[in-house]
């Protein structure tokens, strides 16, 4: 004997109406006849045979209104030809009345059909949520190992631009790894729209780094699909701007596809370009996109500031199994820095580093901000601020001891960052700031940013609207009460 | 990446493939491949409307003969990747009804340990890389595949499934563009039933002949009986065949009805119980390959046979995804991020 359920048409649904019956008692059917018709005030289905048989009652009559989801509507017996229902079909049905089927004692996750959404932060299970202290509920790799590697006594500094570090982190991983390759706009004939894969081309070939169409969608798309293979892409986006049409293949592609396979299916590859405001080229080409993909669990986060990280932490980003959002900056390819000379230069993702120490006020600031931030550290010096500098180099995950171990020592904080203020990187640290080390602060956190406005073309007001050492100092000096 | 050999097979021209008629072993399977889709598909619904399985949740009922006439002619390597009406293509694929049922339910017996669901299942030993939510995104997932396959020179074939929905998205058409200019290793089938949730093809295309569409980038084409397994199996050879060899992308455009509404909340009123009745009698691909299992001398017994055991794997994939613990709230933060090897 199988009785037939009153189905839900929708996670939602609790009942409707049995507008119609296609059979009567005694008829025969076989799984997946249309045995009836049910209806809500939004739709109207109909109802299959769970099994065939012979439908021995008729429990609810045609025209009932109000019949609750999971009521018995008929019993369908043994068919003449000889078949069992199954064992599964008579548990199925019986004497369940919930909608969700008893999982035992030991299921402590919610019953209700259909939940999912809201924090998960909330819903979790305590035991199960061993997440670190206030970095948010992604899991992230354990930081107290993450040290810069050691610069060797006596191993010579060279000078080289941010560009040609990166370009030379590029070619190391392309010749320690086959499965790594280039993809982009302009990256291969044209050696890059800024330089930044000159003569890639030339030593590893066109198999390996690939002028794309200019359809950002389409070959990130096709990046993530060749990650998902196995390979190791790095796509470059001429600049993350251009990034935004392509953000759907990132993040619900790159970012969601390891956990939604249970494990199964990786994307190790890297996205990158630059990132931020230029020069005087308006606003759809000046954005800064920190704070968007710092926000998505399964992307790591690297904004690098001088060319000694951005090597070593592309090498880092492009041997990572994950996905990787690279922030470069336009206006720090061709600056020069001091970068040892040691073979395999690589640095841990998810380490800050104190760039300047300093007992009075502790500043946040990542990528070509780092450079401001020390400018503003050297003005505050000048009248007896001591500023602390942290050059956040990754956002996801966010190193966040190192902020707080600063803050406890200095009471003050300015966060600074190129993006618009509203949910921003300075938000994100201020919150965790006053979360963990509340009780250090002697003054309200401020943050440093661009004004809320689209980035303006006019001279004067892209320079109002954009962060300052000024805008940093007055910050600093506000926080200190000065 | 090198350009694509610019010789090419004239559009929707029938070649020698080498194909022969299927034998009575190979009718049999795609009898009892296709039965297996159906009446899984048919549990899923039943369990759908007892609130085991939540959600969204499309059936694959009536397009059952292009998952499994396109599996008759894979090979290994072969990789397979659509879009979220992905049931059918996975047990085609060779997934076991249990884990993909488990999923569907949400269970750690599932083939993503509950975490997926209906629309994001995946089985790298299946070669099945999902199962993807968001419209259109497979296909240039499944031309990066491609493109993992041409850089490796493994000889292998994508098989990137999309709907006459996804037809229109503008991501199909970078990656047409990709895949041709790169001589791309890649079979674009789009299974073509009418319906982009609501909304017609007629109303919904200015070129509704979905075959076509390469034609601005000389990816050759051709209509497919969709609703025939021999005629896919045999349009699929000779896809895989033109991909294989060098030649770059093809295009299938497989004519098919889905028989349920768009998802299990879908109503379907947007269409005639007469029309789905019409080609639920007409063009049904299990009835009509039963027409041949006849002419081929296949008995009653034997195919009640194959029902039986249909209907043995269904119950039990039913009682394993029933059964099946929900996933330890441990799960919640694995796989978000793997550890890097360093």
């Amino acid at each position: 004997m199988t009785e037939i359920l009153m189905p839900a048409l929708s996670p939602t649904m609790e009942e409707g109406t049995l507008a119609k019956w296609h059979v009567k008692e005694g008829d025969e059917v076989k799984a997946g006849d249309v045995i009836a018709e049910i209806e809500t005030d939004k739709a109207t289905m109909e109802v299959e045979a769970v099994d065939e048989g012979v439908v021995s009652a008729i429990l609810v009559a045609a025209g009932t209104e109000g019949v609750k989801v999971n009521t018995p509507i008929a019993r369908l017996g043994v068919a003449s030809f000889d078949t069992q229902p199954s064992a599964a079909a008579q548990d199925d049905v019986g004497s369940k009345s919930s909608r969700q089927p008893e999982q035992g004692a030991q299921a402590p996750v919610s019953k209700a059909a259909g939940q999912s959404s809201g924090d998960p932060e909330k819903q979790a299970p305590e035991t199960a949520v061993r997440q670190p202290e206030g970095e948010g509920p992604a899991p992230v790799t354990p930081k107290a190992e993450l040290k810069d590697p050691e610069i060797p006594a006596g191993a010579k500094m060279l000078k080289i631009t941010v560009r040609d570090a990166l370009r030379d982190a590029m070619a190391e991983e392309m010749r320690r790894d086959g499965d790594v390759f280039l993809m982009g706009e302009e990256v291969a004939q044209y050696q890059g729209a800024y330089k930044v894969s000159r003569e890639l081309l030339q030593e590893f070939g066109d198999r390996r780094v690939i002028d794309t169409p200019i359809t950002e969608h389409g070959f990130a798309g096709l990046g993530v699909g060749a990650a998902m293979a196995g390979l190791k892409p790095i796509v470059e986006f001429m600049t993350w701007n251009f990034a935004m049409q392509a953000i759907d293949q990132i993040i619900n592609s790159a970012a969601k596809t390891l956990y939604m396979s249970g494990g199964q299916i990786r994307s190790s590859i890297v996205f990158r370009g630059p990132n931020g405001a230029a020069a005087r080229v308006g606003a759809q080409h000046s954005q800064d996109y920190s704070a968007w993909y710092a926000q998505i669990p399964g992307l790591k986060v690297i904004a690098p500031y001088d060319a000694a990280d951005a090597k070593g932490l592309l090498k880092a980003a492009i041997r990572d199994p994950n996905p990787v959002v690279f922030l470069e900056h336009e206006m720090m390819y061709g600056v020069e820095f001091e970068i040892p000379e040691v073979e395999d230069w690589v640095v841990p993702i998810g380490k800050a580093r104190v760039r300047r120490e300093g007992a009075h006020v502790t500043l946040t600031a990542h990528s070509r901000m780092v450079g401001l931030a020390l400018k503003a550290a050297e003005e505050l010096a000048a009248e007896g601020i001591e500023a602390e500098v942290i050059d956040l180099r990754t956002l996801r995950p966010l190193d966040h001891d190192t902020i707080l171990e600063s803050v406890r020592k200095t009471n003050r904080l300015v966060s600074c960052e190129e993006g618009w203020g509203p949910m921003g990187v300075g938000a994100e640290i201020v919150a965790r700031v006053v979360e963990h080390a509340f009780d250090y602060l002697d003054a309200p956190p401020l943050r440093v940013h661009q004004e809320d406005v689209p980035l303006p073309y006019a001279a004067n007001l892209e320079a109002l609207s954009l962060p300052s050492v000024e805008k940093i100092v007055k910050a600093a000096k506000a926080v200190c009460y000065r | 990446m090198p350009s694509a050999p610019k010789a090419k097979a004239a559009s929707g021209k029938r070649g020698d493939t080498g194909v022969t008629s299927p034998s009575k072993p190979q009718l049999l399977k795609f009898y009892r491949d296709m039965l297996l889709i159906r009446r899984f598909e048919e549990r899923a619904g039943q369990l759908y409307g007892m609130g085991l399985i939540g959600g969204f949740c499309h059936l694959y009922i009536g397009q059952e003969a292009i998952a499994v006439g396109m599996e008759s002619i894979r090979r290994d390597g072969d990789q397979i990747i659509t879009g979220y009406r992905d049931h059918g293509h996975m047990l085609a694929a060779g997934m076991s009804p249990d884990e993909v049922m488990a999923e569907l339910t949400g269970r750690i017996g599932g083939s993503s340990k509950g975490k997926g669901g209906s629309m994001h299942m995946f089985s790298t030993q299946a070669g099945f890389y999902g199962g993807h939510g968001i419209v259109g995104a497979q296909v240039s997932l499944g031309t990066g595949l491609a493109l993992a396959d041409k850089y490796r020179g493994n000889g292998a074939v994508s098989f990137t499934y999309f709907g006459d929905g996804a037809a229109n998205q503008g991501q199909v058409y970078e990656s047409f563009n990709m895949a041709e200019l790169w001589g791309l290793p890649v079979v674009y089938v789009i299974e073509n039933n009418q319906y982009a949730m609501g909304t017609s093809i007629e109303r919904a295309s200015a070129e509704t002949r979905l075959h076509k569409r390469g034609v601005s980038f000389n990816i050759p084409g051709e209509e497919v009986d969709g609703m025939d397994v021999e005629a896919v199996a045999e349009a699929g050879a000779r896809a895989a065949e033109h991909a294989r060899s060098g030649k770059g992308p093809y295009i299938l455009e497989m004519k098919t009805y889905r028989y349920r509404g768009h998802s299990m909340s879908d109503p379907a009123k947007y269409r005639t119980k007469e029309e789905v009745d019409e080609v639920k009698k007409t063009r049904d691909p299990i009835e009509h390959l039963k027409e041949k299992l006849a002419a081929a001398k296949v008995t009653d017994d034997e195919l009640k046979a194959i029902d039986a055991e249909v209907k043995a794997i269904v119950a039990q994939a039913a009682e394993f995804a029933r059964t099946s613990p929900e996933p330890d709230p441990s799960e919640l933060y694995t796989d978000v991020y793997l550890e890097a090897a360093q």
